[in-house]
């Protein structure tokens, strides 16, 4: 057989163009890196940022409203992805920033592995964003975890790091196993791994439900594992406290919005048909997570430990907007239920890297600022940082005029107009409950007196960058209007 | 410039509250009381012409401003005054002077974060009163939790944050609750979040109760109503004094105004169904709480009873659904403002020279400050209820309007006027007569001018409102006129 009999056709590259610059920049970085001497290691720094606004540009630019397929329906380009990668490219952006500096001291060993794994992880994001085929969306997926093994283990003379990552890799490969396995019984039910042709297939009504059911349920499984939701969550504490700072605050951020995309190509593009399903395992999912996440958080004594548990509510919170999208066969909720979650992901993900970040700005060589006595007497210290800080933590407990009481409001919201009246009671209640450890912590910076009034030294860049995120939550939360139609908008134009 | 009056009676304060925390660490603690000062004074001003341009005659909203704010849920930028509204925020801004000038030479720590905390609550508080969007409503109803949560955090007392924290998490309870109704309000409107669109809207009885329910338990907790009253005293004894004086004087209202702007015209007939159990909630607060007054020892407490069972007779007015009542529930919300706010600058001048809020450790306080004695001896009687002060105008049409209503509800509520004499007579006596108990009394000196000038102030307010109140009630005719109509008319279809 010689090739012209193959039919072998180039697919429409033009759709990936983002991600075949990321991965060619990513290698690239990789090899230079190798023959930078240490002192000139600004260059990987500085071609990795020249690398994400790149990509920045490039889906800018290609980014319309009409969905185009490529690579044989593996991969799809809408609007919800480019708007979804736009956030991830700036989040990564951001945590790069943050993170620099911390890394530099902490990890000396790990010289420009920290950007290079930092790209794969954000291609891997990009894939599972731009998933059109189950196996599209694990091999994204596995992309990101294996960077991410790899960036928990970073500072290699850390025990807690080490044995973080170690927990992290065996519970990530088993949720991989489970999500293969659900992919497999789809596969058998539908004879398709295409999400759209899935799509199609159930429509037609001809799957064998058992099979798909059974196959649902490990998809849920692997999901709510990646997401970190209960009864999955046990690795979040363990990797976020062992993990370094910088790496902590890379994944409670950017992977959000790519977990949060697979959950809208899988469950609403692909089994959207079984919504009734999948939709009352997210409700206990959020409820357990809501409640677990919430409780177990205010027992914690480091910073680090007690986000993570905060993460597990939030993400509970955030799976409360998918629930409604369907009411008894009536999809008419849809978008404004998708788009409440959106919204909640996108504005956790900047108060999140936020909170990280400002452990990050107080770290200084020797001194970690993860415990939350660390934080006692900041008003004192740096009354500006303070109020950034206070103003984060307001916005995670809900507060108005923060963009987290937003976020919570158009998931609310939702969830009373699809007629769940009590799910909303219970959310509430948990909110309240979660309160309490946010106001703990303004209690620390303005009640209580300095530990070590040392003024805070950090790079004059980080500082900016810091006061622009802290300042982009108080202005989102006074004009959330833009935010919400933006969601919306690619929403419709990609369902 | 009189399109914008409201916008400008919030965003001044909370602007000027801004620019004082700009001027950062106490180096520069001159400039951020005289920038504070003059913040208070300019929120004060731009207040007056809602009074003098004031049309009697409507009960319709006056000084309306409309504009979108989230269209996409529909949420408006959209203000205006009745009224019931419009008395409270020249009250609040009046109060905030007072609140300024009280801590001028007693805050030394922090004093542009002090400062700016109570200029950015009173633009909060100016934006409940004045919002006729419910959003809008709730929005700056739980962001005004937040100064006064840091204001009692950081300047209180030495219990300060178990009551900071106690404040917080009791009202925000209760508050999370008014938002599910809002949001099921929105939902049944066809996505409309105006208040005054939701006063038309019909709802059936079953529904009517839950939403009567959560809008009380938010209001409940806010006024406070007993059984959820216990945050009360321990905020105000933790608070410093501007922030006593703020919460007895404005906060307290809120949740009443709540029960007038939400509860009785949108859930009128679950509020006429379950009037009777507010009503009981109203007289154990005004009889249980006055004689837990009674048995105080700390005066802050005591007042911070007496709060509460003053509260309780505005609640009674306004569900015994006639305008005697209501008019009278208003006006004892005016009256308590000036006479609460006075009670607690005074105890907050003796706290600055002896340093102790006990009875017990005062004793022939007239002997050294004559002056003060006077000013206190006019608050305690309006406390009382003392006719010719504002104190008496309220309660006795309060318990005109419950005589209508039924003989046994007014003899409970007059009951008021010996209790409350009492607990507040006897801690004067206690405080002010008798032999000088101790030095620190022998060493107390008299009221300098600035004290002066917020007593003579809140007195000149006090002895206004007692002798001649028509004025004041005057603005509340119509729209009071009109809501009881409302009320009057089922909503159930």
């Amino acid at each position: 057989m010689t090739l012209s009999e193959m039919n072998f056709a180039l697919p429409d590259l033009a759709p990936a163009a983002a991600e075949i610059f990321l991965l060619t920049m990513a290698c690239a970085i990789l090899v230079l890196d190798v023959f930078l001497k240490d002192a000139r290691r600004t260059v990987t720094f500085v071609l990795t940022m020249l690398t994400l606004a790149g990509s920045f540009f490039i889906t800018f630019v290609g980014s319309s409203a009409e969905i185009t397929y490529t690579f044989s329906n593996m991969f799809v380009d809408d609007l919800m992805g480019d708007f979804l990668k736009l956030l991830l490219y700036a989040t990564v952006f951001v945590v790069i920033m943050y993170a620099r500096g911390y890394m530099l001291e902490r990890a000396p060993q790990a010289k420009g592995e920290f950007y290079t794994l930092t790209l794969f992880a954000t291609l891997g994001m990009m894939v599972m964003i731009s998933a059109n085929h189950f196996l599209t969306v694990y091999l994204g997926l596995e992309l990101l975890s294996l960077s991410l093994y790899a960036m928990v283990a970073l500072n290699r003379d850390s025990v807690q790091a080490t044995e973080a990552a170690m927990k992290y890799f065996v519970l990530g490969a088993l949720a991989s196993g489970l999500l293969l396995y659900g992919m497999s019984m789809i596969y058998g039910a539908t004879g398709t791994l295409e999400i759209t042709g899935v799509a199609e297939r159930l429509q037609l009504g001809a799957a064998n439900k058992t099979v798909l059911s059974l196959g649902l349920v490990f998809l849920v499984a692997g999901i709510a594992f990646k997401l970190g939701v209960v009864p999955f969550h046990m690795w979040i504490p363990d990797v976020y406290h062992g993990a370094p700072t910088a790496v902590t605050l890379f994944i409670g951020s950017a992977p959000k919005l790519a977990a949060f995309a697979i959950v809208i190509r899988m469950l609403v593009n692909g089994l959207i048909v079984l919504a009734q399903d999948w939709q009352q395992m997210l409700i206990l999912l959020s409820v357990l997570s809501m409640g677990i996440g919430n409780l177990a958080a205010i027992a914690q004594t480091n910073l680090k430990r007690m986000l993570a548990y905060s993460t597990i509510s939030h993400m509970g919170f955030m799976l409360l907007g998918l629930v409604t999208g369907v009411v008894g066969g009536d999809a008419r909720y849809a978008l404004n239920a998708y788009s409440s979650s959106m919204f909640y992901v996108v504005t956790y993900v900047l108060t999140s890297a936020g909170t990280f970040g400002m452990i990050l700005l107080m770290a200084r060589s020797g001194f970690e600022a993860d415990q939350l006595d660390d934080f006692k007497g900041l008003n004192k210290r740096s009354p500006w940082f303070a109020g950034i800080m206070m103003m984060l933590m307001f916005s995670m407990a809900g507060v108005p005029f923060f963009v987290g009481f937003f976020a919570k409001f158009s998931v609310l919201q939702a969830v009373v107009a699809s007629g769940q009246i009590w799910l909303a009671i219970v959310a509430v209640i948990f909110s309240l409950i979660g309160a309490f450890y946010y106001l703990r912590v303004v209690k620390l910076m303005y009640f209580d007196q300095p530990s070590d009034p040392s003024p805070i030294e950090a790079a004059f860049d980080v500082k900016v960058l810091m006061s622009a995120n802290g300042l982009a939550v108080a202005v989102l939360g006074i004009f959330p209007q833009a935010l919400m139609s933006l969601c919306a908008y690619t929403l419709l134009r990609s369902l | 410039m009189s399109g914008y009056l409201l916008s400008l009676a919030i965003w001044i304060p909370i602007l000027a509250g801004l620019i004082v925390l700009a001027t950062g660490s106490d180096r520069n603690a001159p400039l951020a009381r005289m920038l504070s000062l003059a913040g208070a004074v300019l929120g004060l001003l731009v207040t007056i012409p809602l009074w003098t341009g004031f049309d009697y005659a409507t009960s319709a909203m006056q000084f309306v401003e409309l504009k979108p704010w989230i269209p996409r849920f529909n949420i408006n930028y959209h203000l205006g005054v009745d009224g019931i509204s419009m008395l409270f925020v020249i009250l609040n801004a009046f109060i905030t002077v007072v609140v300024v000038l009280a801590g001028w030479q007693v805050i030394e720590q922090k004093v542009a974060q002090y400062n700016a905390g109570f200029l950015i609550m009173s633009g909060l508080m100016n934006g409940i009163f004045t919002s006729l969007d419910g959003m809008l409503f709730y929005v700056f109803f739980e962001a005004s939790l937040i100064p006064l949560y840091l204001i009692i955090g950081i300047w209180g007392g030495p219990n300060r944050v178990y009551a900071a924290f106690k404040f917080f998490l009791y009202t925000l309870a209760g508050s999370l609750l008014f938002l599910i109704a809002q949001l099921y309000l929105f939902i049944n409107s066809g996505g409309s979040f105006a208040i005054l669109d939701w006063h038309q809207l019909p709802i059936p009885m079953g529904a009517q109760i839950w939403i009567f329910l959560a809008f009380l338990v938010a209001f409940a907790v806010k006024v406070p109503m007993w059984p959820v009253h216990t945050w009360l005293p321990d905020a105000h004894v933790e608070a410093p004094t501007g922030g006593s004086i703020v919460l007895a004087a404005i906060a307290l209202k809120l949740g009443a105004y709540g029960f007038l702007r939400f509860s009785l015209p949108i859930t009128p007939d679950a509020s006429h169904q379950l009037a009777g159990l507010v009503i009981a909630l109203s007289l154990i607060a005004v009889v249980y709480i006055g004689f837990v007054a009674l048995v105080q020892t700390d005066m802050k407490k005591l007042v911070a009873y007496s709060s509460v069972a003053h509260m309780g007779f505005v609640t009674l007015g306004f569900f015994m659904f006639n305008a005697m009542g209501v008019e009278g529930a208003l006006v004892q919300m005016i009256s308590h403002g000036f006479v609460s706010g006075a009670m607690f600058f005074c105890i907050g001048v003796m706290y600055d020279r002896v340093h102790s809020r006990q009875i017990a450790d005062y004793g022939g306080v007239v002997d050294k400050m004559p002056k003060f004695a006077a000013f206190f001896m006019l608050f305690a009687m309006a406390n009382a209820g003392l006719p010719a002060t504002s104190g008496f105008v309220g309660e006795f049409m309060v318990i005109l309007g419950a005589v209508k209503y039924n003989f046994w509800v007014a003899f409970f509520a007059a009951s008021t006027m010996v209790v409350g004499a009492a607990y507040t007579l006897w801690m004067y006596k206690r405080v002010i007569f008798g032999k000088i108990s101790n030095h620190h009394v022998e060493e107390m000196e008299d009221i300098n001018s600035r004290e002066f000038l917020i007593l003579a102030l809140l007195a000149a307010g006090t002895l206004y409102m007692g002798v001649h109140p028509l004025p004041f009630s005057e603005v509340m005719h119509a729209s009071v006129n009109e809501l009881l109509r409302h009320v009057a008319v089922t909503k159930i279809q």
